[in-house]
């Protein structure tokens, strides 16, 4: 039983081999928003299958961390797409361009819904927009205007006519994009519709900003981490929880869960669609156009997400919870993004 | 011997007070047995619970609900000279449409083929991409269902629900008793699950590809921090002096083997992606991180399986004249070997469950073309794990217990080998 010293030199070197020999590349490869993932890697995969290219790879980043990634250089190794539920910010398109990412095509691709949801076991909720933020913020305004640490425990405390129970909402922590957009459209749009804090917004800035986004973290209020398989599992245990995820997880679980109608309309996919549900926001990706012809695949890639049998209102994607956009606006998106129209801010 | 007699050990032992002490002595002997019985109760319970919820979930994973069909592979329908490209949709809604002649409308021949999954159109292209000859011909052929119809096959969806809160309508649950009756519906065991890569559909996702990225990382890791280990290790408890600074590599060596494997993620992303411009995602880069992460694992293993070997063996091949190469090549090394392998196959195997490291260089991805060798983009078992989780269907739900059982099951099998190679093969001094 001699120690072999002989083939382990060889296994190293050959290692060492594998390494210094970089191929070309010849899968695309996307990064980005976890929410867009389910759609992105929905339309890779039917791509793998149909198109004769390589199955395009597809990470979950997140959409800062995509577009970080999008933005750090125009070389092979960085990603062609970045998937995004939110869009692109002006100072991330001038970190592109000091990367030399000069060309982006942007392509929105439909809506998310955000859903307020509770087991089918207790009655629907509805509920407006300044309730919610009273339900959820930190601090609120009291009788006489003045701010007051949230005083709030039951729902019924806030309206009579909401449920008789303890305030218990399970959402996302602040690193997800589902809780950004929360409280772009949930929490600044409640807190306006109280004078003393919309008062705020000309007197003090920073405050106004820190009143009507700040969540309350005295217990009512849960951090349930970025799965929302977990919130939906609590939500069937505790039957007086509520939880807030996207409209995907409510589509896929009508059996156990009902979404609040929120300033009256109900989360369903045609009220996402024309608008009418409040808490929606848009989803994109953008391509980076030097890559168009370097990388196999691109244009056939986006060819494939934008046709109708992907992103239309009977496509796939919808079966898979993509809102698309209404027709003239799907049908000017298509255009612009075959066309490879550029970016501009 | 004075002392024992001047206090007769009588009256010591047998007085009311030392009977009391005696009592409490004996008690306390019971307590302490029972707590420690209960902790190691209280920890056999969890382990049931746990693998109990997860073997209760999962087991349906291993199986897949297929439905029979008669499709004519109309040559109109699929170019002879081109085979991959034929319409295979339109075939299989003509099957369907033969079996349900009363079905005309559009959205309800658009529910009729949602119970058929899209693997059947796949499974279609291939065969007859593989035989040509089976074009004009009309077969019965047996192809996965849609994963909402597996489900209610399963009982995951019940059909005695009201028809809104049911992700399957009346109608489709019609077509589906057709189905069943005719003897057209069965349950098999799902191949697809262990022979492909992942899929959005949970009915065709498989574990195949993270499998296969998994050994992949493990093999580079093996390949690089096994030899390097070991080397380091031999030079540490062999040949170094005892001097300050190796005081100081050895605590660096203990310190890194309790730092958080994220860590080790970041100076992967810094090292291979940042630096030497490796592939994103490949797993080579994921093996040479879980390598560094592994290496102090390895070196401390095998410094005590060097330790365990007595100095006698050492002096006595110096005694007939062996170089200190020869005597640790040729006698030291051997006989520590099977300790050594343990201590490496542990460093495997927590490895083998790693997650967080592969999270920065880009591992956590939905991959389905299965990678062929370290440098093909791939993902691992416990990131396939992580993503199925995640995912909202429900289908996915047993898919991710049938997963974790498998990478337990590759644990088990990691873990046997050592115990194996410790019993069998190790020496006792």
């Amino acid at each position: 039983m001699q120690f072999n010293l002989k083939s382990l030199a060889l296994a190293g070197v050959a290692l060492a081999m594998a390494t210094g020999a970089a191929q070309a590349r010849d899968q695309i490869r996307i990064v980005g928003s976890s929410t867009v993932f389910p759609f992105s890697t929905a339309v890779a995969e039917q791509f793998g299958q149909t198109s004769g290219f390589a199955t395009p790879v597809v990470e979950s980043t997140g959409s800062g961390g995509g577009l970080k990634l999008f933005c750090s250089g125009a070389g092979e190794d960085t990603p062609d797409i970045t998937n995004a539920s939110r869009r692109i910010k002006e100072s991330e398109v001038e970190t592109c361009a000091e990367n030399g990412v000069t060309e982006i095509i942007e392509v929105k691709i439909g809506f998310d819904g955000i859903v307020l949801a509770n087991s089918r076991n207790e009655p629907q909720m509805s509920i407006t927009i300044p309730q919610l933020w009273q339900a959820l913020a930190a601090e609120v305004p009291d009788a006489d205007g003045n701010l007051v640490a949230n005083p709030y425990q039951n729902w019924s405390e806030i309206d009579p006519n909401l449920p008789n129970y303890a305030i218990r909402v399970m959402g996302p922590p602040p690193t997800s994009g589902t809780r950004d957009a929360f409280v772009e459209l949930v929490m600044d749009g409640g807190c306006k519709s109280f004078d003393s804090v919309a008062a705020l917004k000309d007197s003090d800035k920073d405050k106004y900003e820190e009143v009507c986004q700040s969540i309350r973290e005295d217990g009512a209020f849960v951090e349930a981490g970025e799965n929302d398989n977990l919130i939906v599992q609590k939500l069937e245990a505790d039957k007086e929880a509520f939880g807030i995820f996207g409209f995907s997880f409510l589509d896929q679980n009508v059996d156990k869960l009902q979404g609040s109608a929120i300033d009256g309309v109900d989360p369903t996919f045609e009220n996402i669609s024309s608008g009418d549900y409040p808490v929606s926001r848009s989803l994109y990706f953008y391509v980076k156009k030097a890559h168009i012809g370097v990388v196999p695949g691109i244009q056939e890639f986006i060819e494939a997400f934008t046709s109708e049998d992907a992103w239309g209102p009977y496509g796939y994607l919808a079966d898979k919870g993509l809102i698309p956009l209404p027709d003239a606006d799907r049908e000017d998106a298509r255009e612009n993004a075959r066309g490879g129209m550029l970016l501009s801010m | 011997m004075t002392e024992m007699t001047a206090n007769p050990p009588a009256a010591i032992h047998s007085g009311k007070a030392a009977q009391a002490r005696l009592r409490r002595r004996y008690g306390a002997e019971r307590r302490f047995r029972l707590i420690c019985m209960g902790t190691l109760a209280i920890a056999a319970v969890f382990l049931v619970i746990l693998i109990g919820s997860i073997v209760l979930r999962g087991w349906s994973g291993f199986l897949a609900t297929e439905m029979e069909l008669t499709v004519t592979l109309d040559p109109a329908q699929i170019d002879a000279a081109n085979p991959a490209q034929g319409n295979y949709r339109t075939i299989v809604v003509d099957a369907l449409q033969r079996e349900f002649p009363d079905v005309t409308s559009r959205s309800d021949i658009r529910a009729l083929l949602g119970m058929v999954s899209n693997g059947a159109f796949v499974k279609l292209q291939n065969m007859v991409t593989a035989d040509p000859s089976l074009i004009g011909q009309t077969i019965d052929i047996w192809v996965p269902a849609a994963s909402d119809i597996d489900m209610l096959n399963k009982g995951y969806i019940e059909r005695d629900a009201p028809e809104e809160l049911r992700r399957v309508d009346d109608q489709t649950l019609a077509w589906i008793d057709t189905f069943e009756a005719d003897g057209r519906m069965k349950t098999v065991f799902n191949w697809t699950f262990f022979t492909t890569g992942d899929s959005r559909e949970p009915e065709l996702a498989g574990i195949a590809g993270a499998a296969l990225g998994s050994f992949w990382m493990l093999l580079v890791t093996f390949l690089v921090s096994f030899p390097t280990g070991v080397a380091a290790a031999v030079y540490l408890e062999e040949f170094a002096p005892k001097k300050r600074w190796v005081d100081i590599i050895e605590v660096n060596i203990n310190n890194l083997a309790a730092v958080p494997s994220i860590v080790f993620g970041l100076l992967g992303l810094a090292v291979f992606l940042n630096l030497m411009h490796l592939p994103r995602s490949a797993p080579l880069v994921g093996g040479l991180t879980l390598a560094l992460m592994t290496l102090p694992t390895i070196i401390i293993t095998t410094r005590a399986a060097l330790k365990g070997v007595p100095p006698s063996i050492r002096e006595a091949a110096y005694g007939i004249g062996a170089s200190p190469v020869q005597a640790i090549a040729h006698h030291v090394l051997p006989l520590a070997l099977p300790r050594l392998l343990t201590g490496a196959i542990i460093g495997m195997a927590q490895a083998l469950g790693e997650t967080a490291p592969l999270l920065m260089i880009g591992m956590v991805a939905f991959i389905v073309d299965l990678p062929h060798g370290p440098m093909d983009a791939a993902t691992a078992l416990p990131v396939q794990i992580f993503l199925w989780a995640d995912s909202p269907e429900r289908g996915f739900v047993e898919k991710t217990s049938a997963a974790i059982m498998v990478l337990l099951g590759f644990l088990i099998f990691m873990n046997g080998i050592a115990v194996f190679l410790r019993q069998r093969f190790e020496v006792r001094w």
